[in-house]
């Protein structure tokens, strides 16, 4: 076979950031495959340097629109490290809350809208609209759910408003509690409508694997979001504190990306990472929907993000369902107000968002002023993997059309639910001569 | 005909456009009225050229500027879409530092073969807002965006009329909610000199104005400067939390007190 095969996709669509794809082949075999990223470095970790400690969950927030919630929430329990700052049961419990929230809208976001128009063969959520409407309104109800809960728990769905040091500038009524619970029980049938029409179309996500190394977090209480060790499908937990240890940030000689990794050449993590490290502790009815889409730990297809996402957003609406049952039965205190006292320190903060395990780490001075600031972002620790998956996957794609290799790398890449412009310092530069 | 709409995005989170999608199904009648021809984060398809183009981020790096001034030139409208687009954004904070040392902070180990101009995605790094670089028709300030806000714009220019952005102070919107004033429980809030139209909604929620919609239009910052005063606050501190969204107007006022000593 002769064929040469030369694809350059500029600016992936469909997934938050600016990515490129680059393969090229000839004669059979694949002489060389790239993800790349474009998008400009914003130097989040240099110009936080100065900021006051209250700030910090404020500005970092703005590191990704999508998981704004996530970045806040990791940057809170690292100041909060850092200044030894308690934070009661009831805040915890709704931080919680406002973390399922945030994991819902992203994950339905990314299923319904940026993933099935591949399902479906089209090229965006526009055509859905007229050709299935009730699926798209469906999609929608539970996309409108997600953002209520944001707007509850953090003032708005975006940038939380709510979130401080300590705790909260303002919680939610009980009343508003409870119709959040009984909105969250009327969804569970959409929910499972929803999974009914991706199971029936499943069978278009590519049959790859190849094994790999999951991280995510994990505990022994439940299906590890808000906090956790660093668990492994290869190792032992970790502690949080060691982060450094599992992510290893290294710069390859033949390019200037940075790359993770820790036992292996490459790990993942997200919603498949924290499957098959936690699957157990799901709650009953995402378990049976992981079951119908026979989604079992360890699975090594990158593809199934997409369905563990799926379930993960069922599992979020059980769990936050329980969430609210417990807050309310605690006895809900809505004076309660942070109290700390500012002090010298460094801190880690870990937080699982939708794309997967975050930290963030800060150093503060006496007077509360960060000195140091350190961000390792999801879809950064993912990106070694994409390219080892992609490496593996391209040659298995070279009898098809080109047009058909373009699709399946892209899809590939979007599976990851890439979330570039959280890559602070997160480099793949690579020049086409 | 319908209006032909594109949204582009440079450096940003990518926030504002989530607020479109978050009009849920309002965006059915937004696609209704105007015709999405770009939208890169929800959609594949892209044509040119466009009546209104809606951009989204910083511009940062030539390339950049390069891909913005092409939009330009396609859009009959250009609308800065956000903090970013419209002020630079927070990492327009960055810009207190040199690219070299930004780039040494962020990437110590690989610094040394990244500085180089030669290298297209980080040849000269600095944050600039839109109106930098090309000229800006409108802008829908915030950070994010309102929602509710981007469809009255929308509406407005769909209909030739002028978008309704509000010239006022914070505060306005903030005493039509019946807050308490955060000065008077010991807190800092920009909301005499921010311009207002976001409903006042972190004071609303008990956090303090950060002025991402940027100053009103003629801003009475004395006023500002003497109450913060009496709140026990120095110029220093004054200075310094003006700045997480305000580095443009403060690189402005050093641009121009450097032009008035030549």
């Amino acid at each position: 076979m002769s064929k040469e095969v030369h694809i350059h996709v500029e600016h992936l669509t469909r997934v938050e950031g600016h990515g490129n794809i680059l393969m090229n082949a000839k004669d059979g075999s694949i002489k060389n495959v790239e993800w790349q990223i474009s998008e400009a470095p914003r130097f989040f970790e240099s110009f936080v340097r100065g900021r006051p400690y209250h700030e910090l969950s404020h500005i970092t927030s703005r590191i990704c629109g999508i998981c704004s919630i996530g970045h806040a929430l990791a940057s809170l329990k690292a100041t909060e490290a850092a200044m030894n700052i308690p934070v009661s049961g009831q805040t915890v419990m709704l931080r919680k809350l406002a973390l399922h929230g945030e994991n819902m809208q992203s994950h339905i976001l990314h299923v319904g809208y940026l993933v099935a128009p591949d399902l479906f063969g089209v090229g965006s959520v526009i055509p859905l609209v007229s050709s299935a409407p009730e699926v798209v309104k469906k999609i929608i109800a539970l996309h409108r759910l997600a953002n209520e809960m944001s707007d509850l728990l953090c003032g708005r769905t975006t940038h939380p408003i709510t979130l401080i040091p300590g705790g909260f500038s303002e919680i939610p009524s009980e009343k508003q509690l409870l119709h959040l619970k009984s909105r969250l029980t009327d969804i569970i049938p959409v929910c499972e409508e929803v999974a009914t029409v991706v199971l029936e179309n499943a069978d278009k996500l590519p049959d790859f694997s190849r094994e790999t190394e999951y991280i995510g977090l994990t505990s022994k209480d439940e299906y590890a979001l808000y906090d956790g060790d660093i668990g492994s499908t290869d190792t032992k937990p970790i502690d949080v504190d060691k982060y450094e240890s599992v992510v290893n940030e290294f710069t390859v000689q033949q390019s200037t990306a940075k790359y993770c990794k820790h036992k292996r050449q490459s790990y993942m993590v997200g919603a498949l990472a924290r499957f098959n490290i936690n699957a157990d502790l799901l709650h009953p009815l995402a378990k049976k929907w992981a079951k119908k889409f026979g989604l079992k730990p360890v699975c090594y297809n990158p593809f199934m993000n997409n369905i563990a996402q799926l379930v993960e957003y069922v599992h979020s609406v059980e769990d936050s369902i329980a969430l609210i049952d417990a807050i309310l039965d605690a006895g809900l205190n809505r004076l309660e107000r942070p109290k700390y006292s500012i002090s010298k320190g460094r801190g880690v903060g870990a937080v699982e968002v939708p794309r997967g395990i975050l930290f963030h780490d800060y150093t503060y001075n006496d007077e509360g002023i960060c000195t140091k600031a350190n961000c390792v972002i999801p879809t950064n620790q993912n990106h070694n993997n994409i390219q080892h998956d992609m490496e593996a996957f391209a040659p298995t794609l070279l009898d098809r059309p080109e047009k058909e290799i373009e699709l399946n790398l892209e899809m590939l890449v979007r599976a990851y639910d890439p979330c570039i412009s959280c890559s602070t310092h997160y480099l793949d530069v690579t020049f086409e001569h | 005909m319908k209006p032909k709409v594109a949204f582009f995005d440079f450096s940003s989170c990518e926030g504002c456009q989530l607020q479109i999608a978050n009009l849920e199904e309002q965006i059915i009648d937004l696609i209704n009225v105007v015709d999405v021809v770009a939208f890169r984060e929800v959609m594949k398809e892209e044509a040119e050229p466009y009546d209104i183009a809606m951009v989204e981020g910083s511009i940062c790096r030539p390339i950049d500027e390069k891909r913005l001034k092409h939009i330009r030139k396609q859009a009959k409208i250009l609308v800065a879409l956000g903090a970013c687009a419209h002020l630079g954004g927070v990492q327009k904070l960055s810009n207190q530092w040199s690219s070299k040392e930004n780039l040494k902070e962020v990437y110590p180990d690989a610094s040394s073969r990244i500085v180089s101009d030669k290298n297209p995605f980080f040849e000269k790094p600095r944050h600039k807002a839109l109106d930098e670089v090309v000229k800006v028709d409108y802008v829908i300030p915030g950070c994010p965006i309102d929602r509710t806000e981007f469809l009255k714009v929308v509406s407005a220019l769909v209909n030739g009329k002028t978008p309704p952005i509000p010239d006022y102070p914070v505060c306005v919107e903030c005493k039509k909610n019946e807050n308490e004033c955060l000065f008077t429980i010991g807190k800092f809030c920009m909301g005499p000199i921010a311009r207002a139209g976001c409903g006042a909604i972190c004071p609303t929620h008990g956090n303090e104005c950060e002025a991402c919609r940027g100053y009103v239009s003629h801003p009475h910052e004395n006023a500002q400067f003497s109450v913060l005063e009496k709140y026990g606050l120095d110029a220093d501190e004054i200075l310094h939390r003006k700045t997480m969204f305000m580095y443009k107007y403060h690189e402005e006022e050093e641009k121009k007190s450097k032009e008035e000593k030549q």
